[in-house]
């Protein structure tokens, strides 16, 4: 498919494929007059090397299926209010049309004897609503990540069954629930940490590379001290200091993640750095900041976007460890890594570690894959196969 | 098979296995018949055909190597002659080779992997492009002889340094002794190549494939490498194929050469024979692809005002100091020491030299990229340190570098490359202006093979990977002209680039000189470009500016001697 591309637009002009230059063309006079008419209209685009990646990204199926899969999961996750949700989302009850989704009614709405929130696994409101004209429009998983179901029939952590599909936890709650939301959070906290330490480690490196000499000497030198820093002990004194919440772990594992990263945004800055066209674009006058971002960070992007998928599973399994130790997210934050505690305490409840093992496992694969597929499609060696 | 073919002097069908003699012309199937009557010859090759990936590189070729002779495979980049080399010793990977090559009546391509690697580095061996990275760094030189002959010849230890240290002695290295317990890296580029050399011929091979041996070297070296490669094969009548792309060396050193394009053999024949009368129009091309003048020098005005002066210019580069000392201050490597030299317009001064001799910082120097010390004057002004007031002095100076393959960015289109100075000094240019600006530009440089415009507003959204090496050079031209420079600084601009690209684009350069009046600062080891292209001339060695002259004089007459040596090695 590729090489296809490749090959018709060399066709044009011929010479580009033989090698050869063409011979002195026709006197200067004879040349303008042929460019009187001005440049033809937006002449068609060839591929550009970042289009020419994609497509070779393409063509390794398992990572292009893998990228599919995890958006798909991720586009899902992201909607989990209207997949694994204890309240309904469409109510109609005596005539009138309630929003449980996005507003919350006190049960007496329902017929209820209390003026507290409704709890729509009440069977006594199930009945309510399920009388003559009523109905509800319930999620498929009617459980919210942190609902306890008051009406279970049997003891916690409950087995698979018809009223949770993957069983519950030891408290109670639904494990399909806990597994969706908590998918959620892991994705979203590695996007941001993957974001933040790329965008620090994109940064440092830059300015040490670019600059280079004192700059890129004082820098190093201060990456070794902060790298010598034991990281998890500081992890567990802050969530000692302060209330455990995501944006402080965040903000501390941003803090000691740039680092490799910055490594190698630095070598290919230094690299890239003393090659010709940075030459040529100095002896232009181009300045400092257009050189950076026109003719160096573009070349020097590909260690970053090979280890995204990378770096996104790094953290995925950063905070599912953290949480794991009871470090991590505080109390009631659906995680995997609680759930991996859980089923570490409750070794016969064996639905909780295995489904929790099985969201980890397809998540880091699809992870893996994908950043397998663009490593080979930034790998420069196999470009021409 | 194809015209062109049968137009050649001796060169066989592709298909090759037995040439039908009705279909030859009677001289043809004389020649032949001459080859061929001899004693079987050490090496032949039939039908030899290489592909990678479908894609064909050797598309069938016939050659024969005799016992003891020296010859030469000839061609341009991508002709396919390293390939065909190094599929003699299977050393190519990932490749379909077909056909046979028959050594001592055995066919190398479909022998054991065993019995062939009894041949290697016994019967048949390579000497490499590149010494540097030929050679293991983590082993000294000796280790890597003795390698070889324990276990080729089974020697014991003790014996086997000796005959390294005596391999050494004979490849000419001073002190062998030493040198023979030295790492790659502590040796010279010559010495380098030298125990690469001893190494190839430890075991006295019958046939020795030599890839571009001197490319990587200096020109004064090329000369004694050869003489060494030639003196041995004398003593030990071993035969030599060469590959290259130097018609000197070719000149100087083959009985036979073999002209290679796009995969197929299209002339060979006698040395002598193919360049007093070359029969195939490729082979003629290659030969006359000396770069020339064009048209007659115009002696330069004696009143001409200078665009660029140097006076006692000199550029130091920081290098650490060993131990404490190297805490608190640097040493100084100084690169260019006292240079003196003034620019005319519309002139070239060519500046000639080794590796090492400094050139090429002066370049950087003369453009600015560089602090220097000494009086530099550029149209007048000075180069300061705010990049501001530079930018006046950059639109005037410009640079062409020698690496077409690292001077583009790879991720721009030609539109932003070209048009990159323009948004620089020009940045209230309309989009559509600008775009014309380029395209007029592209066709400056002759990049618009005479088709129609159209044709070449397509290239303004093409990639750097798409060109060719000329084509490449040619759009670092067009990036540096499209401000409207009055000088140019030219970084060895063809010294990689084949022989008759190089000849299109020196000639580009030349008529540019003479529609616009530019001035060149012209950086080069090859002293044929600076015979086409200079006026003035400057030879550097060491940092030093040596000599110095009109070109006619000093190219004539040369008073230092390394002039001379430089010149000497050259011709």
């Amino acid at each position: 498919m590729f090489g296809s591309i490749r090959v018709s637009s060399l066709t044009n002009p011929p010479e580009a494929a033989s090698g050869r230059l063409p011979p002195e063309g026709a006197p200067p006079a004879a040349r303008q007059s042929r460019f009187r008419g001005g440049p033809a209209s937006t002449p068609p685009k060839s591929p550009s090397p970042g289009r020419r990646a994609w497509l070779r990204f393409k063509r390794n199926r398992l990572g292009y299926w893998s990228l599919l899969a995890f958006v798909t999961l991720v586009l899902l996750s992201l909607m989990a209010e209207v997949i694994s949700n204890d309240r309904p989302l469409l109510v109609r009850y005596q005539g009138t049309t309630y929003f449980p989704i996005v507003k919350d009614y006190s049960e007496k709405t329902f017929g209820g004897d209390f003026d507290t929130a409704t709890d729509y696994l009440d069977p006594f409101i199930r009945e309510r609503l399920s009388q003559a004209g009523n109905w509800a429009l319930f999620a498929p998983n009617p459980y919210g990540s942190k609902t306890l179901n008051y009406f279970a029939k049997e003891p916690n952590p409950s087995a698979p069954g018809r009223d949770n599909w993957l069983g519950t936890d030891d408290r109670g709650r639904d494990l399909l629930a806990q597994l969706i939301y908590g998918f959620r959070v892991s994705v979203l906290f590695a996007l941001a940490l993957t974001f933040t330490g790329t965008l620090l480690g994109v940064i440092t490196g830059a300015i040490q590379g670019f600059f280079g000499g004192k700059t890129d000497l004082a820098f190093q030198r201060f990456i070794e001290i902060w790298g010598s820093m034991p990281e998890l002990y500081l992890l567990i004194i802050f969530s000692a200091v302060f209330a455990p919440s995501l944006a402080l772990l965040l903000i501390l594992l941003s803090l000691f993640g740039w680092m490799g990263l910055s490594d190698y945004v630095r070598a290919e800055f230094l690299r890239n750095r003393q090659l010709d066209y940075v030459r040529a674009a100095r002896a232009l006058g181009v300045s400092n900041w257009q050189i950076i971002t026109r003719h160096l960070l573009p070349n020097s992007m590909t260690p970053v976007v090979t280890f995204l998928p990378f770096r996104m599973s790094g953290a995925i399994l950063a905070l599912t460890s953290l949480d794991f130790l009871g470090l991590g997210v505080p109390p009631g934050t659906p995680s995997l890594g609680e759930l991996l505690s859980q089923g570490k305490n409750n070794i016969d409840a064996w639905w909780i570690s295995l489904a929790t093992f099985c969201v980890l496992v397809l998540t880091l694969l699809l992870l893996t894959f994908m950043g397998d597929a663009l490593r080979d499609a930034l790998d420069p060696r196999k470009a021409e196969k | 098979m194809t015209p062109t073919l049968v137009a050649s002097r001796t060169a066989l069908p592709p298909e090759g296995a037995v040439p039908p003699k009705g279909g030859l012309s009677a001289e043809l199937t004389h020649t032949l018949a001459a080859s061929r009557t001899g004693p079987t010859p050490l090496l032949d090759v039939r039908g030899l055909r290489i592909s990678f990936a479908g894609q064909e590189v050797v598309r069938g070729i016939d050659f024969f190597i005799a016992a003891g002779e020296k010859v030469a495979l000839v061609g341009e980049s991508g002709s396919g002659k390293t390939v065909t080399a190094l599929s003699l010793l299977r050393l190519v990977q990932n490749a379909d080779v077909g056909g046979q090559a028959v050594f001592q009546g055995r066919d190398l391509l479909s022998m054991s992997e065993q019995a062939l690697r009894g041949l290697r580095g016994q019967a048949i061996s390579m000497i490499f492009q590149e010494p540097m990275t030929a050679l293991n760094p983590l082993f000294t030189v000796g280790e890597q002889i003795r390698e070889v002959l324990e276990l080729k010849q089974g020697l014991a230890p003790v014996q086997s340094s000796q005959v390294a240290i005596k391999l050494l002695a004979d490849t000419g290295i001073s002190e062998p002794q030493r040198r023979v317990n030295a790492y790659p890296h502590q040796l010279s580029g010559g010495q380098r190549q030298r125990a690469m050399i001893a190494m190839a011929l430890a075991c006295q091979p019958q046939l020795l494939l030599a890839d571009e041996p001197t490319t990587a070297l200096d020109v004064t070296l090329r000369g004694q490498i050869l003489d060494l490669l030639a003196s041995f094969q004398a003593q030990n009548g071993m035969a030599v194929l060469m590959i290259t792309h130097d018609l000197n060396l070719v000149r100087r050193f083959a009985d036979r050469v073999i002209v290679m394009e796009n995969g197929l053999i299209v002339e060979q024949g006698a040395t002598a024979d193919v360049f007093a009368r070359p029969q195939h129009p490729y082979t003629r091309r290659l030969i006359d692809s000396k770069p020339a003048r064009d048209g007659a020098e115009q002696l330069p005005p004696a009143g001409a005002p200078a665009l660029m002066t140097a006076q006692g210019l000199r550029v130091v580069y920081p290098i650490p100091l060993p131990g404490f000392k190297g805490w608190f201050r640097h040493g100084e490597f100084v690169a260019v020491q006292g240079a003196d030299f003034s620019l005319p317009a519309g002139q070239t001064v060519g500046v000639m030299g080794e590796s090492g001799s400094g050139k090429s910082t002066l370049a950087l120097a003369v453009l600015g990229l560089l602090p220097c010390s000494g009086n530099l004057q550029v149209t007048g002004q000075t180069w300061g340190i705010s990049a501001a007031s530079n930018r006046a002095m950059r639109r005037e100076v410009q640079a062409v570098f020698q690496d077409p393959f690292s001077s583009l960015s790879p991720r721009l289109s030609v539109e932003e490359i070209v048009g990159e100075g323009l948004s620089v000094h020009e940045p209230g240019l309309s989009r559509h202006a600008r775009r014309q600006r380029v395209v007029q530009a592209l066709a400056d440089v002759g990049m618009d093979d005479g088709a129609s415009a159209a044709r070449l507003a397509e290239l303004l959204q093409r990639y750097p990977h798409e060109f060719s090496g000329g084509q490449r050079q040619r759009l670092a031209i067009a990036r540096a002209l499209i401000i409207n420079p009055r000088v140019l600084v030219l970084d060895e601009p063809t010294s990689a680039l084949d022989v008759t690209i190089q000849k299109q684009v020196l000639l580009l350069l030349q008529r540019l000189q003479r529609e616009r009046g530019l001035s060149y600062l012209l950086i080069t080891h090859d002293v044929d470009v600076i015979r086409a292209m200079a006026h003035y001339v400057l030879v550097m060695k060491e940092g030093h500016i040596v000599e110095s002259g009109a070109a006619a004089q000093l190219l004539a007459a040369p008073q230092h001697e390394y002039t001379c040596a430089l010149l000497a090695a050259a011709s």
